[in-house]
């Protein structure tokens, strides 16, 4: 297959991790050769993140075998890691950002004990010596915080080289970075590779795995899928595998015909956050889907639509009027609706009884005058525990005692409650069991039934595909496409990843 | 019930001492003197009011006790130029609200953190009113003493109507919007966003309050007495946080409500009357309000350590 028939620098063998019931991993097989470049390639949550962490020693496997340059690893712990010359390049470098470069890299790389004393010229050569050996022109004594993101990723690679790493994993590097930053980084890693080093290259963009790697593995589902040679791959081979799986769950159908539109967005941008230019019509009684890769403006959409950050240019129709969406409160008067994605984090508030939870947003308008009527609330908050079917001990019971699915119903409940016209849910089912994700299903469809626009972003691929009337795929901030209900995963993979839709994104 | 445990255990906690007061030294429940005691602590009670709020909310005031001084001395000198007690009232509440104003606006606005913020206009605050006034007190004319009412009318007036605006502030936490406002602000500040609740606002709103009723506390000690003293806020803020703290309600945020704030001030001020009447020592009043904090403080750390994730 590969140069360097020796040892190989890695090898995993049936490696599996559950976190509680839910199977990370289960059974991955990966290789990594000296002066490779090895493209780890995966949908969200097909379990890249939980791989690297078990090679980094962040997480023990449950099961399988992890072997370091033909030598078999126990317990492998972060330490250890380091010690096996295993170092990882995160997405978001983890520097300290008051200390300077040199302090950075003295802090990973001098070992001692607290009374050591520091020879600071020493140190400030190596840092030197160092980054010019990454091709960086960064000052030693820099503070981290006055670098770019790029210029940060090189310092942690300089850490790398300093550790004598034999084994560098990058994760999604070239993310955050511009076209030139992204070709210097690609000359760096090509150096590592021509030193001996092997590199675990992940990334979503398939054009940079074909421009760098020489290998690729695929994972699906926490397995992997296969280990392929790039050259004998190509872009519609890695997506098939990516994707090639069935849908199994049943999802409720559309009952009724779409109707009016109800919001209309016209190359709505937010510069803050990296929406640029997003068109696009909503219409009563119709699951819009809005899938993407992590990180592709998604939910940044759904924060501008809710006023959380503004638009700052494009024009937003409501009912066919202009509106300008400038907080929270405008939007929720106007009919807007947001149920966001980290539930325990920014919708239901734990330590609140439910009944409170759900008349949060709805104060005013439920309550006359100004005074909340115990009685009052108790019977709203008991019509919503009905009619959700939300299981709880009574609606005095706490957020944090239930379960996910009926936390999500609480927060739904909430934003019911407000009688909106638009309902935008962001992973409406992440972290939610089976069943009370199907539940889940049958309420959005009941709800756009019922005359709601609904918009629902997710990464969960075949839920996209089985609850939309339409799928809208976004990429680098922008609405690459748009496809009808229906659509197969290949079709949907292959606009989030960027191909086929040819320049759609620009 | 197990939702208000800290509440009730302060409430029997309290009872507990009333009943061995009763029991041994009877004479601490002779009317006038109580009455006394109680007035002393009317003031104290609507700052602990607001003080509460505002910990509900994840802030701290300790600048309270310089606002109070400040409060207090301008209000005598308005008092003492011959200016109706009709205007000095709103003046005083106007003034702490501005000094509450500024609290607010460099926590909300400049999202600074509280505790910074107010030990510098605590320090500023206190030694301005130093600088300008040297020590000196302000003699009032006499019709503001108990509102040129008896002394036993003016002890009832303060003392119902601290206990009416507790009462308003208590039932408004549970039943107005605004309340709940302040609950959800403290606990979750980014979920109450999410939910509509502008954050900003409300903690700039709740220093506002704060400050308010601690400007409406100083002109209920200023009646007590014929004299302002320029420093009587002196160790206010201790006073209203430790009672605060001892009610239940968590430093933290989110939790507690004012009925326990009530109790644990009555608790707190009920240590120093019992040791007088049981004939301990003065000095150890310090040493039992401390050690009562402490076990407050344990409870709750014990307790969230239990519920905790």
């Amino acid at each position: 297959m590969n140069p360097s028939a020796s040892a190989p620098l890695l090898t995993l063998r049936r490696i599996a991790k559950n976190f509680g019931g839910v199977r990370a991993l289960r059974g991955v097989d990966f290789d990594l050769a000296a002066g490779e470049v090895h493209a780890l390639l995966g949908e969200n949550g097909a379990g890249k993140s939980t791989l690297i962490k078990v090679v980094t020693g962040a997480h023990l496997p449950d099961d399988g075998e992890i072997t370091v340059a033909g030598r078999t690893v126990r317990r492998l712990t972060p330490t250890l890691a380091q010690q096996l010359g295993i170092a990882c390049i995160y997405q978001q470098p983890a520097l300290f950002p008051d200390l300077t470069v040199a302090e950075n890299i003295g802090l990973r790389l001098e070992h001692g004990g607290a009374r050591r004393r520091i020879d600071w010229p020493a140190r400030r050569a190596r840092a030197k010596d160092l980054l010019v050996r990454v091709g960086a022109a960064i000052d030693p004594e820099a503070e981290v915080n006055e670098l770019s993101m790029p210029e940060q990723q090189l310092v942690e690679i300089a850490c790398a080289v300093g550790a004598g790493a034999r084994i560098v994993i990058m994760d999604e590097p070239t993310a955050s970075l511009t076209q030139r930053e992204q070709a210097r980084l690609f000359t760096v890693v090509r150096e590592l590779r021509t030193a001996g080093v092997g590199v675990v290259y992940i990334s979503h963009r398939l054009e940079e795995i074909f421009a760098l790697a020489d290998r690729v593995t695929v994972l699906r589902d926490g397995a992997s899928v296969g280990t392929h040679d790039v050259k004998t791959m190509d872009e519609a081979g890695l997506i098939k595998l990516m994707v090639g799986r069935e849908v199994a769950q049943l999802y409720p159908p559309a009952e009724s015909p779409p109707g009016d539109v109800v919001l209309s967005l016209q190359n709505v941008g937010c510069a803050a956050s990296g929406v640029r230019n997003v068109s696009l019509e909503l219409r009563a009684g119709e699951v819009f889907g809005l899938a993407g890769l992590v990180g592709a403006g998604r939910t940044e959409l759904a924060r501008v639509l809710f006023g959380l950050t503004p638009a700052d240019s494009g024009e937003i129709r409501l009912n066919g009027r202009a509106i300008t969406l400038l907080s929270p409160q405008q939007a929720i008067e106007l009919g807007l609706a947001y149920v966001p994605e980290d539930r325990r984090r920014h919708g239901v508030i734990l330590e609140m009884p439910i009944a409170q939870n759900m008349t949060m947003a709805v104060h005013r308008r439920i309550f006359p005058g100004t005074w909340l009527r115990d009685g009052a609330e108790l019977a709203l908050a008991l019509d919503y525990v009905r009619d959700l079917a939300v299981k709880c001990a009574g609606p005095d019971a706490p957020g944090g005692s239930l379960s996910g699915g009926n936390q999500q119903k609480v927060s739904l409940a909430r934003w019911l409650a407000t009688k909106p016209r638009v309902l935008i849910l962001d992973e409406p089912t992440q972290g939610v069991d089976v069943g009370a994700k199907s539940e889940i299903h049958r309420i959005i469809r009941r709800l756009a039934k019922d005359g709601l626009a609904v918009l629902m972003i997710s990464s969960d691929l075949p839920e996209v595909l089985g609850m939309s009337d339409r799928i809208g795929v976004m990429r680098g901030g922008a609405l690459a496409a748009v496809l009808p209900g229906g659509s197969d995963a290949h079709t949907v993979m292959a606009a989030a990843l960027g191909q086929e839709t040819g320049k759609g994104a620009a | 019930m197990k939702r208000y445990f800290r509440e009730l255990s302060v409430s029997a906690a309290l009872g507990i001492v009333l009943l061995g007061l009763a029991v041994f030294a009877p004479a601490f429940f002779q009317p006038q003197p109580l009455l006394s005691l109680v007035t002393r602590e009317a003031p104290t009670l609507l700052v602990a009011c607001g003080m509460a709020l505002v910990i509900i909310c994840r802030q701290i005031d300790i600048s309270v006790g310089s606002q109070f001084s400040v409060c207090s001395v301008c209000a005598g000198l308005l008092a003492a130029r011959g200016w109706p007690l009709a205007l000095v009232v709103p003046a005083s509440v106007g003034l702490g609200a501005l000094m509450g104003a500024i609290n607010g606006g460099l926590v909300a606005g400049l999202r600074l953190p509280s505790i910074v913020v107010t030990l510098a206009t605590m320090v500023t605050l206190r030694q301005g009113l130093n600088l300008v006034r040297q020590g000196e007190f302000v003699n009032l004319p006499d019709n503001v003493q108990w509102f040129g009412l008896s002394q036993s009318a003016g002890q009832w007036t303060l003392v119902l109507s601290a206990l009416a605006v507790l009462v308003v502030i208590g039932l408004a936490m549970r039943h107005w919007s605004a309340g709940r406002q302040v609950y959800a602000v403290g606990t979750n500040a980014e979920a109450a966003r999410l939910a509509g609740i502008p954050p900003q606002r409300v903690t700039f709103l709740v220093f506002v309050f704060l400050g308010a009723l601690t400007g409406l506390a100083a002109i209920m000690n200023i009646v007590q007495s014929p004299q302002v003293q320029p420093l009587s806020g002196a160790g206010l803020e201790l006073k209203v946080i430790a009672a605060v703290v001892v009610g239940g309600v968590a430093i933290a945020g989110g939790r507690g409500n004012l009925w326990g704030a009530f109790a644990g001030l009555l608790l707190l001020a009920c240590v120093s009357p019992a040791l007088t009447h049981l004939h301990i020592e003065a000095y150890w009043e310090k040493a039992i309000q401390g050690a009562i904090i402490l076990l407050a403080v344990v409870a709750d750390g014990v307790r969230q350590r239990r519920a905790g994730p």
